[in-house]
């Protein structure tokens, strides 16, 4: 139960029940859409960019907690950094959830984020836990394909 | 063998049943496991396991035409699984039973050798709406291919299928009526007795997609007088990568060959070929042999219980099963048919199946999260996914027990 526990910490459960920026951006000027065709989570990241500095960032969707509650803390993280800055921590994240189960978050780097840490204990949820992430980098990239986990 | 029809009787002794199944003691993230993916695919009991390690250790070598011991050997032990199959379906002939590598192959295979040569641009193929996507795709792209049309039954709140809506689907141009014999994700198990009689008073052959049916109740061609009929083997306690079609022999005959390659030959050469008789024709390549014979022996298991009695005692742990579940407020269930076997398909409010997966997972339970394959089936009930606990013959009503006092503990944890 213990892993269950690293998994579903009560932030994330807090963000699952209530997640931040919830609901479509009217106004924005890149958006992208990822979806996991494991189990038919989508998620919609709409983003208001100036000058390299994103201003808004709001997301829908419908998946599991993990990757609600992701989608959530990431637009809270991005929010008022810049595009470069988004990336960087993308890259943290990513370099998080690949890492080997013992090795410990670097919460200076990643944050928040930190609390995913959990999924590595679980395989088939770390794609639940990137995939906001994916979406909002295509979004940022101006991709026009949907994002894939797969 | 023991036929289906003479079953054994007796106590039903689950206890003996899972002591057969060597997986079935081992222990998950340090539980014992309560395995309820059977829909997905079946657990193998030691028979089957011992029958292919005993192919590859002291009977392998290729099949038909080997004039020497090995060969002889394993070409009887391939031709009598087929004869297995024939009695366990009941088919009149093992001419009509063909192996495959699995349901999905064996639909394919009707709608390449069957659907290319009779269905043409304007006929019509009804299926109905809780299909599993093997059952749709394969005609899908014979219509993409020919211009014949996909005309789709409709389907109740309860999971049943609308019979008069499905009356109403034919026209002069209905060529076939391709449907699940048990859904694999509502657990509905549809009245193909009547769906065949009125296919055939339209004077259209039905194929049977019973890959979820065999395994819980018995089967016979012959009294339901279907024209075709797939399932797989390791959905009945047998090895992955083998399955059969059933097809009757009149219709067999008159189709084209599936694949081309050895077997399925009578003689080649660079004029002419002509083709070898049922079933081999359509059978190229060299088959499955140790899946085959593994199924023979998974077959045979089955017949040794009994289907009439796994069916009783299968409908028993499903009411229980269901019961259970229903006490939990906080949960629906998806698919509450007239008739159901297998499976149990639910959704909690506030919570996603891959959550509810993950978490029974650390209390040993495996169960399935996901659209299972039936993505129209999800679209009819509005939800993206279900959680599904689905049975075999050596579940208990305890597995229902410990997979409830799990949801319970995530429903109080996730409040």
């Amino acid at each position: 139960m213990d892993e269950l526990k690293e998994l579903y910490q009560q932030i994330i459960l807090d963000h699952n029940k209530d997640p931040k920026n919830y609901g479509k951006l009217e106004k924005h000027n890149h958006d992208s859409e990822g979806f996991n065709p494991l189990c038919g989570d989508r998620v919609h990241v709409y983003l208001m960019v100036e000058d390299g500095l994103i201003k808004e960032i709001r997301f829908e969707g419908s998946g599991c907690a993990i990757s609600k509650a992701s989608a959530s803390v990431m637009t809270t993280l991005l929010k008022g950094k810049t595009v470069d800055e988004a990336k960087a921590l993308f890259a943290q994240f990513q370099k998080m959830i690949t890492a080997d189960v013992h090795t410990p978050p670097d919460v200076e780097k990643v944050g928040k984020m930190a609390v995913f840490a959990g999924v590595r204990e679980f395989p088939s949820r770390i794609k639940c836990a990137g995939l906001a992430w994916h979406t909002v980098i295509a979004a940022i990239e101006d991709r026009d394909e949907a994002v894939t986990t797969e | 063998m023991v036929h289906p029809k003479a079953p054994p009787s007796g106590r039903y002794d689950v206890d003996k049943i899972r002591a057969d199944f060597p997986i079935l003691s081992m222990e998950v993230h340090g539980k014992p496991l309560v395995f309820l993916d059977n829909a997905a695919s079946t657990q193998k009991p030691r028979a089957v396991i011992d029958a292919v390690e005993r192919y590859y250790r002291a009977e392998n070598a290729n099949i038909h035409r080997g004039v020497y011991y090995l060969s002889e050997v394993a070409t009887k032990k391939y031709e009598d699984a087929r004869q297995t199959v024939q009695q366990f379906l009941n088919a009149a002939s093992t001419r009509e039973i063909i192996f495959t590598s699995g349901t999905t192959d064996s639909i394919n295979l009707v709608a390449a050798a069957y659907g290319r040569k009779f269905i043409k641009e304007g006929d019509e193929i009804i299926i109905s709406t809780m299909e599993h996507h093997s059952n749709i795709v394969p005609w899908q792209m014979l219509c993409q291919e020919t211009g014949a049309k996909l005309k789709v039954v409709p389907i109740d709140d309860n999971g049943d299928i609308i019979f008069e809506a499905y009356e109403a689907l034919f026209s002069p141009r209905t060529r076939l009526v391709a449907m699940v014999y048990i859904s694999n994700s509502l657990g509905t198990v549809n009245p193909v007795k009547a769906v065949i009689d009125t296919a055939h008073q339209h004077g259209v052959p039905v194929l049977l997609d019973a890959a979820q049916a065999v395994a819980h109740q018995p089967v016979d061609v012959q009294a339901l007088d279907c024209d075709f009929l797939a399932f797989s083997g390791h959905k009945i306690f047998g090895p992955t990568g083998v399955g059969v079609l059933y097809g009757r022999e009149k219709i067999l005959e008159t189709m084209n060959p599936y694949r081309g390659g050895g077997d399925m030959i009578r003689s080649v050469t660079f004029e002419k070929t002509t083709y070898n008789e049922l079933p081999h024709r359509f059978e190229a390549g060299t088959p499955n042999m140790a899946g085959v014979i593994g199924l023979a022996e998974a077959l045979k298991y089955v017949n040794s219980i009994g289907l009439g009695r796994i069916s009783a005692y299968e409908e028993e742990v499903l009411a229980y099963g269901t019961e259970a579940l229903r006490s939990i407020k906080e949960l629906r269930l998806i698919g509450t048919a007239k008739r159901k076997a297998g499976a149990i398909s639910f959704v909690i409010d506030g919570l996603h199946p891959h959550d509810i997966g993950t978490w029974v997972d650390r209390a040993g339970v495996a169960i399935r999260a996901g659209h299972h394959c039936t993505q129209p089936v999800m679209d009819r009930y509005h939800i993206p996914s279900t959680s599904r606990a689905s049975i075999a013959l050596y579940n208990k009503k305890e597995d229902f027990d410990v997979l409830v006092e799990s949801l319970k503990n995530i429903i109080e944890v996730f409040r």
